[in-house]
């Protein structure tokens, strides 16, 4: 019997073996050859298939392992699990009932199928879909699931005129953060005159805390060249160029080989499959620079130059690389193509919103039970991404905020959790959609102090062209570490104010125009946590080291002597069995004693004020 | 013992003259030789003919183009958020006490030199460090301290 999923042509049975690095990192290389080894012991090589595949998006469980037909779901695999995981796949197999299934993480009961487990089912992997079920250094995987067919649709079916035309119908907007209306870009692209133009993917990914579009690349590197390539037929470009951070070697490699495989099955090159359309594209390994995702920035950085953004207009669909029109589109933009092409502009535009179309794709992490990668359908709230997907605060926690679009966006509270996402909501609520990224906190975070730590992440990365946000950010970043210390006062919130006004009205690109909305939706939504440690010098959630204190508790401390060895600056005194105490004025409130303390004892308290109030 | 002449020239080779073979050469300079040295930006100015404070201006704009000795084996500590709330500074504790030397410094044998850096993308497998291209995640002091030991005796 053979069953077809995903495309795929199976054996009667597959596992897949998720070869993300998350799930390497975790030992899956070695799953993955003690079970091939398994399986040819019992003699089922026949039956059963292994496959390694790029990034399943749960990356917290890892490693996985999926049997296909059935998809059962097994999560943090261990090497002592694998004989039981081959036994099972033999015709006479049941599946697994215990370990290593997966276990929710609300109810804590074990669940059998990957559609039965709350973080898959309330998603709707549509770009993410080949992402964990093929092998993403194999193009006839990709060939398997219908991969290349769009190009083929593109190239003989489809006059470029029809295919912004899609695009246009389809209501894609772009996924780089901003939301631009893609369309608009292909149009100008293609009207512009002259042969000479380019296309760039941005893969520079450098929000704080966001890497789908690593994922992506790691896991389906094809579907982003198809979408890159058709877009060249459209706007009549020969020449293409992957912009990826150098912090990205795996993306990197995957790249390499998925367009070497590419160009030798004739995607890419010259003619492409017989056609007179002819499109390259080159990989340009990114240095290190933030602002390089900035896409004029970008532009100077292939160039060779200094990273810098120039102002805009002219854009650089009338003037980008080397003068000529380029269009520039995020990882997840391209990657969006391919099904836009293959079912229609109103398939995709019967997903989403009313003003925004298609999927979103976040990057949950943080205080989060189930932390990955998650596509959703735009419009739905944050509510159902955070507890619906992602499964609340681990141990119950309740929820304080969510970070969305790393430093260019803001911070949201509890109130809001029933926002819709998508990039005009958020944008409502003063925060951005970004490049994906979702930070969850807890009452465990201090709301100034990851204020603090966006504004400090922009002063770094400002490429100090422009005044307001070299000198601006770092003149926040001074009354923020104020604050923090205990020595703010209540005018540096209007001063904070009107400085975050001012650097969002007078810089030059994107970077200022958006650092100081951590800053401002803190102030607008948290403004009694700022008021707390200026006027009662107080951190409710004991993070900012100059309003705390550590002590131990005489009643529960045995002299174990386990703090003493761990303090790094022997502020902590008392012999062996003898109960210990800490110098107030050595201690640097580390926290590690804190941190040590066997939990049996819980001997050391966190508590508010810089020193131990005499009484 | 290649010459930083000769590695320059053939970086040349592979990608030509033209400005936009700039930085993968100074890329592939780093590479080979851990960090730019003037001997070397100097070479490549002469060869793009370009000025030497140009390239200069270019490398020093970007964190991965060194232009200060770095070891054979640079480890960059992810210094974002979400691996700070997970355990970044002991992370930095670990790599300081094995190696003996601060953040920004490299070993007096050449082989290790300790950065933060900005996200590598592994929050939800935080804390995350990169050693040269290989990311390590999910890290504890047991781990990282094994992982380091092996790096010690290759
Ligand atoms: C400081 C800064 C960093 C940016 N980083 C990225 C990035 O990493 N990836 C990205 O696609 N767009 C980034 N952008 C947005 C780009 O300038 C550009 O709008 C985007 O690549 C367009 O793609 P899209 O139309 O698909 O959204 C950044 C913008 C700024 C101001």
């Amino acid at each position: 019997m053979k069953i077809r999923r995903g495309g795929i042509r199976m054996s009667n049975k597959t596992c897949l073996i998720c070869q993300g690095t998350g799930c390497v990192s975790a030992g899956s290389r070695e799953i993955h050859a003690s079970l091939e080894k398994e399986i040819e012991q019992l003699g089922l090589s026949k039956d059963v298939k292994v496959k390694r595949t790029g990034c399943h998006g749960f990356c917290e469980q890892g490693p996985l392992v999926v049997v296909e037909p059935e998809g059962l779901f097994y999560a943090g695999v261990k090497v002592d699990d694998v004989p039981d995981i081959a036994r099972s796949l033999s015709p006479q197999g049941e599946p697994l009932e215990e370990k290593p299934l997966y276990h929710d993480s609300a109810t804590g009961n074990p669940i059998t199928h990957y559609h039965d487990i709350s973080f898959y089912n309330k998603q709707q992997r549509t770009v993410l879909q080949n992402c964990g079920n093929i092998d993403p250094e194999e193009i006839g995987d990709y060939l398997a699931t219908g991969g290349y067919q769009s190009l083929r649709k593109a190239l003989f079916e489809m006059s470029p005129g029809q295919i912004v035309d899609e695009v246009k119908r389809s209501g894609l907007r772009g996924l780089g953060g901003a939301g631009f209306p893609t369309w608009i870009k292909w149009e100008a692209c293609q009207r512009a005159p002259g042969d000479e133009k380019y296309v760039i993917c941005n893969a520079d990914e450098g929000d704080p805390g966001a890497f789908q579009d690593r994922s992506i690349l790691e896991g389906d590197p094809h579907s982003v060249l198809k979408g890159m390539i058709i877009a060249g037929y459209a706007i009549g470009a020969r020449k293409g160029y992957v912009y990826v951070r150098a912090e990205y070697p795996l993306a990197i490699k995957r790249l390499e080989i998925a367009i070497d495989q590419a160009r030798k099955k004739g995607f890419i090159g010259k003619s492409i499959l017989d056609s007179n359309f002819s499109f390259d594209i080159e990989i340009f390994q990114g240095a290190g620079a933030f602002v390089c995702g900035e896409e004029t920035a970008l532009l100077a950085s292939i160039e060779g130059k200094r990273g810098m953004p120039r102002p805009r207009p002219p854009f650089p669909a009338q003037s980008g690389l080397w003068g000529k029109p380029t269009l520039i589109s995020n990882v997840k933009t391209y990657a969006n193509i391919r099904w836009i092409v293959n079912k229609g502009a109103d398939w995709f535009a019967g997903i989403g919103t009313e003003g925004c179309k298609g999927t979103a794709i976040f990057s949950l992490t943080g205080k989060i039970a189930n932390s990955g990668i998650v596509e959703v359908p735009m419009g739905i709230t944050l509510r159902e991404i955070i507890y619906g997907i992602g499964g609340g605060i681990p141990g119950g926690k309740p929820f304080k905020a969510v970070q969305t679009g790393g430093p260019s966006g803001g911070c949201l509270p509890a109130e809001l959790l029933d926002t819709p996402v998508d990039f005009d909501s958020l944008k409502a609520a003063g925060s951005m959609m970004g490049s994906g990224g979702m930070v969850v906190v807890d009452e465990d975070t201090c709301i100034v102090d990851l204020a603090r730590y966006f504004v400090d992440f922009a002063t770094k990365e400002s490429c100090g062209e422009c005044a307001p946000c070299r000198l601006g950010t770092n003149q926040m970043l001074d009354i923020l570490n104020d604050i923090v210390e205990g020595k703010g006062e209540m005018e540096d919130i209007d001063i904070l104010e009107s400085l975050g006004m001012g650097i969002k009205k007078g810089s030059l690109c994107g970077l200022g125009q958006t650092a100081p909305n951590p800053v401002l939706t803190t102030l607008k939504y948290f403004r009694e946590e700022y008021e707390e440690h200026i006027i009662e010098k107080k951190c409710r959630a004991k993070v900012c080291k100059d309003l705390i204190h550590f002590i131990i508790m005489p009643d529960r401390c045995t002299g174990c002597h386990i703090c003493t060895k761990v303090c790094p600056v022997n502020a902590i005194s008392g012999d062996p069995k003898q109960i210990h105490e800490i110098d107030q004025e050595l201690c640097i409130k580390c926290g590690l004693c804190f941190e040590k303390c066997p939990p049996k004892f819980g001997a050391i308290e966190k508590n508010y004020g810089s020193k131990v109030m005499e009484d | 013992m290649y010459q930083i002449d000769n590695l320059v020239k053939d970086l040349v080779k592979q990608h030509g003259r033209a400005r936009e073979a700039l930085m993968p050469i100074l890329q592939g300079v780093v590479a080979q030789h851990n960090y730019l040295t003037d001997e070397a930006m100097v070479e490549v100015a002469k060869e793009l003919d370009l000025s030497a404070a140009e390239v200069y201006g270019t490398a020093s704009f970007y964190t991965f183009l060194d232009t200060e000795p770095r070891g054979k084996y640079v480890i960059r500590v992810c210094k974002t958020i979400t691996c700070a709330m997970k355990g970044k500074n002991e992370i930095i504790e670990v790599l300081q006490e094995m190696l003996r030397i601060n953040v920004g410094e490299t070993t007096l044998n050449d082989k290790f030199t300790i950065l933060e850096t900005n996200c590598i993308g592994w929050c939800h497998k935080a804390p995350a460090i990169l050693i040269n291209d290989t990311p390590y995640t999910d890290l504890t002091r047991e781990k990282l301290v094994k992982i380091i030991k092996e790096y010690m005796h290759q």
